[in-house]
């Protein structure tokens, strides 16, 4: 069920990121780990506690049932980088595309900030740099060379950790060799302790990713709005906390 | 058929004659006392007036000021938030397209139907229409993350080959909101070209230099006329399909996402049915307010407050028919966001907003059957703001009531608005009767030329012992 047949049709891979809700235990590595990776600022408790939070993912927490029988429910979100993506056609300077890898690649340079393509999109996991980022005395000594650090008034989002896909690549190509399952984690993937997140390319039908895609457990957020996700969930059973 | 066209002393109407007193074209008045009669209140600029234009100048530099703050410091100076990424500049902007709606309806619409009750008001409609577009022009740029980039969405060769993407709605904004701001530009000068003569001829001073250039060296001959009417009756014409899709195309800023309510194929033509109420209601709020600071009681008189106030009903009835197909279908689908919102709406937070949208845009549909209601300049002005009260509440909860819910619960969240953005919004009302108040002073309000051709129509003849008003038709 992951994919759709034009997908598969493609020779080149699409990258596509496994969430077990059965493993995941809400533990937040994955967020800490984003924000490292990709120069993601801290908005603070004032603005985040408006809605004003950077997070490229994010655990979603939803309780289900009345005291004393409370269960809380995990569901890490990132961009799913759909492969009907509602976020690229209404941007008007291409700032959002489609690239040949399926990724919903986001130019920072040349986003002009209208904010249409948060507002399209259904996840609502794009976020806006609502100020000039700032990050507090020891973090900027340790911004990702890797990653752009964006500037005021433009949206942002997950990549995949696109520098790391690009990193694996290029040095499987200095090898002479396609990169192996595996090979490439973005942060999420590489902190996530119980290995409640699994990446790969979902082209290739042997990968970790595309088997577990095929799982009967497998579901994607909001399929009937047929964004057509990369992100494909395991259902989970019962969580308690 | 002009012969004997204005009656003298001598053939007084009878009193029988009495219910064509309201009407204008009937006036006994001669050319040279039309020219003064418009003339004058533009020239006497008492304190009052200058007072008003400080005290709009005062708003819109306080604006002005607002919207530096926001370039310097970013959007989060606004209340905006996620999911809530459009608020007050967006809902203002669809509000000022809306007015800007009504300029070419009644001015090409009416012209076209050659319904003789326009004549005294098209101007006034033209201008508002202009500046209205003005304004909502301005949104497009203030609620940019990086206004100083704006120039990346006009297409022009660029040696980065870069393109800006045509299957954006906002780019389509883009192009209908400036075809609509040239052409209606443009529709207003035309019709403005022979008033601008008249004024040449009969002032002095800056404003007899100003003309001379504005006029284009109007003389009035049959060639120059010709071309006129033939220029005016080609962009009413055009200007009609314009002013329906600008208003489609603002709607489909909302319509093509898959945001929950927004994702409406209804939402165009209400819309625009939504814009023509609102436009119609300003401009009658608009007219009662310039008639009484111009003194333009002569020009400006019953027969027309009552035609324009019966559009505006018949918009209000139409606007009702439309928000309750898209409330009724949404409301019977039943889906669990839609559901979400509209009880928000209904009986949540959003439900003072709601009720007060319903009862102004209700209300006055209601008090605009009363005749007393059409023709009382003070009854009217109340109805009318009313209407306009309800739209921008309407759009509000558009805008804003929608996108606080969406799909996934987690991702709800509230608005506030800030002095920032509330700034900029009361800058845009300040700027608008700002250039309007300076504009009735530097243009004839009143479209002489049209008014003295709408006489022309209109002779009083004796049959028997009766005065008779008799019409004819004109081109």
């Amino acid at each position: 069920m992951a994919q759709d047949a034009n997908h598969l049709a493609e020779s080149g891979p699409r990258w596509g990121l496994i969430v077990d809700l059965d493993r995941c235990t809400g533990c937040q590595a994955c967020v800490v780990a984003c924000h490292a990776e990709n120069n993601v600022p801290v908005a603070g408790e004032k603005q985040a506690a408006y809605g004003r939070w950077l997070h490229w993912i994010i655990i979603q927490r939803f309780w289900e049932g009345e005291y004393p029988n409370v269960k809380a429910r995990f569901m890490p979100l990132m961009c799913q980088q759909c492969g009907e993506a509602p976020c690229e056609p209404v941007c008007p300077v291409y700032a959002t595309y489609h690239n040949p890898e399926g990724l919903n690649a986001q130019i920072y340079n040349r986003c002009i900030g209208t904010r249409f393509c948060g507002n399209a999109c259904p996840y609502k996991v794009r976020t806006f740099n609502w100020f000039r980022p700032e990050f507090s005395e020891p973090l900027t000594e340790q911004l990702n060379p890797d990653v752009t650090v964006r500037s005021r008034g433009i949206m942002e989002k997950c990549t995949f950790c696109i520098q790391r896909i690009r990193r694996a690549q290029l040095d499987a190509r200095a090898q002479g060799r396609e990169p192996a399952d595996g090979e490439i984690q973005p942060a999420c993937v590489q902190t996530c302790p119980p290995g409640a997140l699994i990446f790969g390319d979902l082209n290739d039908p042997d990968s970790r990713a595309s088997q577990l895609a095929r799982s009967h457990r497998a579901f994607r957020l909001l399929e009937e709005l047929g964004t057509d996700p990369a992100a494909i969930y395991l259902k989970g059973g019962e969580t308690n906390v | 058929m002009s012969e004997g066209r204005r009656p003298t002393e001598a053939d007084q109407p009878p009193a029988s004659a009495g219910e064509y007193d309201e009407r204008l074209l009937l006036a006994e008045r001669t050319d040279a006392e039309i020219n003064q009669a418009v003339l004058q209140p533009m020239i006497q600029t008492g304190r009052g007036f200058w007072a008003l234009v400080a005290g709009l100048g005062g708003l819109v530099a306080w604006g002005l000021f607002a919207w530096g703050y926001l370039v310097y410091w970013g959007i989060g100076v606004t209340g905006k938030n996620r999911p809530v990424y459009w608020t007050l500049f967006i809902t203002t902007f669809v509000f000022w397209i809306g007015i800007s709606h009504a300029g070419t309806m009644i001015s090409a619409v009416l012209r076209l139907l050659k319904a003789d009750w326009r004549r005294p008001i098209t101007r006034g409609a033209e201008a508002m229409t202009a500046f209205a577009l003005l304004m909502a022009a301005l949104y497009p740029l203030i609620h940019l993350g990086r206004v100083w980039k704006f120039y990346w969405m006009i297409p022009y060769p660029n040696n980065r080959f870069m393109w800006p993407n045509f299957q954006s709605p906002l780019m389509w904004d883009l192009v209908a909101i400036s075809t609509y701001l040239i052409g209606s530009s443009l529709y207003l000068y035309l019709a403005l070209i022979p008033d601008l003569a008249m004024a040449r001829d009969h002032t002095g001073s800056w404003r007899n230099r100003l003309y001379r250039g504005l006029a284009l060296g109007w003389r009035g001959t049959e060639a120059e006329w010709h071309k006129l009417h033939r220029a005016l009756g080609i962009f009413s014409v055009a200007i009609i399909p314009i002013f329906l899709s600008v208003h489609s195309i603002v709607s489909w800023d909302f319509a093509v996402t898959i945001q929950p309510r927004w994702h409406s194929t209804i939402f165009a033509p209400y819309f625009v049915v939504g814009a023509i109420y609102s436009g119609l209601a300003a401009l009658a709020t608009i007219l009662v307010i310039v008639r009484r600071a111009m003194r333009l009681q002569e020009f400006l008189r019953a027969e027309h407050f009552d035609a324009l106030a019966k559009l505006v009903m018949i918009a209000g009835l139409f606007w009702t028919y439309f928000w309750f197909s898209g409330f009724l279908v949404e409301w019977y689908g039943n889906e669990p966001v839609t559901r979400e919102l509209i009880q928000e709406e209904v009986s949540g937070r959003l439900a003072p907003l709601f009720y007060l949208q319903m009862a102004a845009n209700l209300i006055p549909i209601g008090l605009l059957v009363s005749r007393k209601v059409r023709t009382t300049p003070r009854l009217l002005l109340t109805a009318t703001l009313l209407v306009n009260v309800g739209m921008y509440t309407e759009r509000l909860l558009i805008v804003v009531g929608t996108l606080q819910r969406n799909d996934l619960p987690f991702n709800w969240g509230t608005y506030r608005p800030t002095w920032v953005e509330v700034s900029i919004v009361v800058m845009t009302f300040a700027g608008f009767a700002l250039l309007y108040t300076l504009f009735s002073r530097i243009v004839p309000y009143v479209p002489v030329w049209e008014i003295k051709e709408g006489r022309l129509r209109y002779t009083l003849r004796r049959i028997g012992r009766l005065l008779v008003p008799t019409a004819a038709e004109i081109e």
